[in-house]
């Protein structure tokens, strides 16, 4: 068995593509849910925003890559005003439900055939990011080029992603980080604790719900931004519920209510996914059989990947319920 | 401890001093007169002249409202005439369970919407007045089941309550320079709060942590951070005991020495009795009675609707 290729995988997995703008959704994720206490479950939604308003500059509108981000912020703000302007002056399950079901809807209405030529239906949109992959090879990384050592030797190409998406997770984990250290932070945290008081208390919590929610989406949207870059291309059953709860799980590993969780959980749920998916297949080389009955195939590792990772995500519920790096004193203080 | 004294005209806010062994005697006996302090003699002087009757009018209403009505389905929950809350004075609002005292404190402080009615605080109509503009305006409330924002520090807690905040706009929130000396003007005033209050040992403590007493001083102590000019306070004594209900009693007493009006809601009768320098009852949604504490326990339809015939007696006269 190769344990080494096991570990390596992990390693990368750990620092990988995935785990950096897994790792931004859910800096977003988290000032809406960790913070404020606001149930979205459409994060997938704020990503497909960014992706679809990189993707449609120059495929669709035929302006400059550019303006993609300012389009995809565009977005994600207006699906942050639609989900709150009706959900959030009610109670939090509300919003639940409005967000996870707004969700499938831009997902549906994306990869319809009715909307082909706004958004590219099944097949999504591709061949608008040369403009971006144009400025790395400007800065000296060759696409095809060779940089690294060791065991982290990456392609240009996937240097240039990591180097501009681990950027924007320091960039907006240090924005979060420094505004919940903030008078708004504040009241962000208390309204999680308690609406009603905080509204006594002169805070128009309406508002502050809305800030939080359509922040935390547009920097949702910019991890959509950021898959679409890297890969070059956006699909629209990427932006499925799975997505909204990785990242979501991610967010739980690390520690809700705490910037470096949020940052941290994701890679660890990438790490510990390719530590499972690559141990496994070393493992079930062949069909596993007891008797006549299959235990495992290799067919079958990636379901079980999932169900150990639900196993092991229930064992952290009940032996660490702060998550790796959540405050336990806290935890504490749950059920007033 | 010694900075207690300059903060409230009495002293009375520390529950050691000589002032309250007069109070405590005062009350045991319930006959001997009790230190007052200056403003009390105001306000009682300028509610002397007030008829005790529902809705009487005062000198100087600070909360005026009438005609208002809510009901929940067929239940009519709240139907008050008039209700007027002398300036400067505290008054109790006491009633049996389900009176209404609650929703009419929702209402007044725009938590809940009346069917009809109107009303105003300080000259100013607050039809419509969402909850949050209240604080602003100077009318700030607590609740029955204590808010503390159990996952925040005390402190935080506490300067959570002060208004106009500049820190408090998200673009701001990035440049602490905007906000930093604000902040620390009002981290001073939590920490003279947090002193009087005697919550400056749990200064960095999450509010989970407090007592249930404790909770109720924090409470109280953060919605003096909005500066309030009516403090509206639901049950402050429900559920602490008897050495912290002395030492709340002068915090409300010393609320009305710093110029500010109490309106509560409350039960215990020994309490309404101790501060209040007008009572009004409510049952079954409407005001049936109003006077001074005096009047009011010698009124035949309170003693009915509220006190009780054993109002007076302990319940361990009756076991012997």
């Amino acid at each position: 068995m190769d344990i080494g290729g096991v570990l390596e995988n992990t390693i990368l997995q750990f620092i990988g593509f995935n785990a950096c703008y897994y790792a931004i959704a859910a800096i977003g994720l988290n000032v809406q849910f960790g913070f404020t206490g606001l149930l979205n479950f459409g994060q997938a939604a704020f990503m497909a925003a960014g992706a679809y308003g990189v993707g449609q500059t120059v495929t669709i509108f035929g302006i400059s890559l550019w303006w993609g981000v300012g389009i995809g912020i565009a977005y994600a703000v207006f699906l942050g005003l639609l989900m709150g302007v009706p959900t959030l002056r009610l109670r939090a399950d509300y919003l639940a439900i409005v967000t996870i079901a707004s969700a499938e809807i831009v997902r549906l209405v994306v990869r319809s055939v009715k909307f082909r030529d706004q958004f590219g239906g099944t097949d999504g949109l591709s061949g608008f990011a040369s403009a971006y992959q144009g400025v790395g090879v400007d800065l000296g990384l060759q696409p095809a080029g060779e940089y690294g050592f060791w065991i982290f030797t990456f392609s240009g190409r996937n240097l240039w992603n990591l180097l501009v998406g681990w950027s924007l997770v320091a960039i907006f984990g240090l924005i979060v980080w420094r505004l919940m250290k903030s008078p708004w932070g504040r009241v962000l945290k208390a309204i999680r604790e308690d609406e009603d008081a905080v509204r006594s208390l002169g805070k128009n919590v309406y508002s502050y719900k809305m800030q939080a929610l359509v922040l935390g989406g547009v920097i949702g949207s910019f991890a959509g931004m950021m898959l679409a870059l890297g890969n070059a291309n956006v699909q629209p059953d990427n932006f499925s519920r799975d997505l909204t709860f990785f990242v979501l799980t991610g967010l739980v590993l690390g520690g809700v209510a705490k910037v470096t969780g949020s940052i941290v959980g994701p890679m660890l749920f990438w790490a510990i996914y390719a530590f499972l998916d690559s141990l496994l297949r070393e493992l079930v080389d062949k069909p596993v059989r007891i008797g006549d009955f299959t235990l495992i195939q290799s067919t079958d590792i990636g379901s079980v990947v999932f169900m150990v990772m639900g196993l092991l995500l229930i064992l952290l519920m009940v032996y660490r319920p702060q998550g790796l790096f959540g405050n336990k004193k806290e935890m504490a203080f749950e059920g007033r | 401890m010694k900075d207690a004294d300059d903060l409230s005209g009495t002293g009375a806010v520390d529950p050691t001093a000589p002032v309250d062994a007069v109070d405590a005697v005062a009350a045991a006996d319930g006959a001997a007169p009790r230190v007052q302090s200056d403003t009390a003699l105001v306000a009682r002087a300028a509610l002397a002249t007030v008829a005790p009757e529902p809705g009487a009018s005062k000198p100087d209403p600070i909360l005026v409202a009438s005609g208002i009505r809510r009901s929940f389905g067929g239940i009519v929950a709240v139907d008050v005439d008039k209700f007027e809350v002398q300036r400067g004075s505290i008054t109790a609002l006491i009633g049996p369970n389900g009176a209404g005292k609650t929703t009419f404190f929702n209402l007044m402080t725009g938590f809940d919407k009346p069917n009809t009615g109107v009303w105003s605080f300080d000259g100013v109509a607050m039809n419509g007045v969402a909850p949050h503009r209240m604080a602003k305006r100077g009318m700030v409330r607590t609740f029955q089941l204590t808010k503390s924002l159990t996952k925040l520090p005390v402190i935080e807690n506490m300067k959570l309550g002060a208004t106009d905040q500049k820190g408090e706009k998200w673009w701001n929130g990035l440049f602490p320079g905007l906000w930093k000396a604000q902040e620390a003007e009002i981290e001073a005033r939590a920490d003279e709060l947090l002193r009087r209050f005697k919550l400056d040992h749990m200064r960095e403590e999450y509010a989970g942590a407090l007592s249930g007493g404790q909770r109720k001083l924090l409470e109280m102590a953060r919605a003096l951070m909005t500066d309030p000019t009516l403090v509206m306070l639901d049950e402050p004594m429900a559920g602490v005991n008897p050495a912290l209900k002395q030492s709340l009693n002068h915090h409300v007493r010393g609320l009305r020495d710093l110029g500010m009006t109490v309106l509560f809601v409350e039960h215990d009768m020994d309490m309404v009795h101790d501060i209040s320098d007008w009572v009004i009852v409510m049952a079954e949604g409407q005001v049936i009675a109003e006077g001074t504490p005096d009047d009011i326990s010698s009124n035949p339809a309170v003693i009915d609707a509220y006190l009780g015939a054993h109002q007076g007696r302990t319940l361990l006269e009756d076991q012997t």
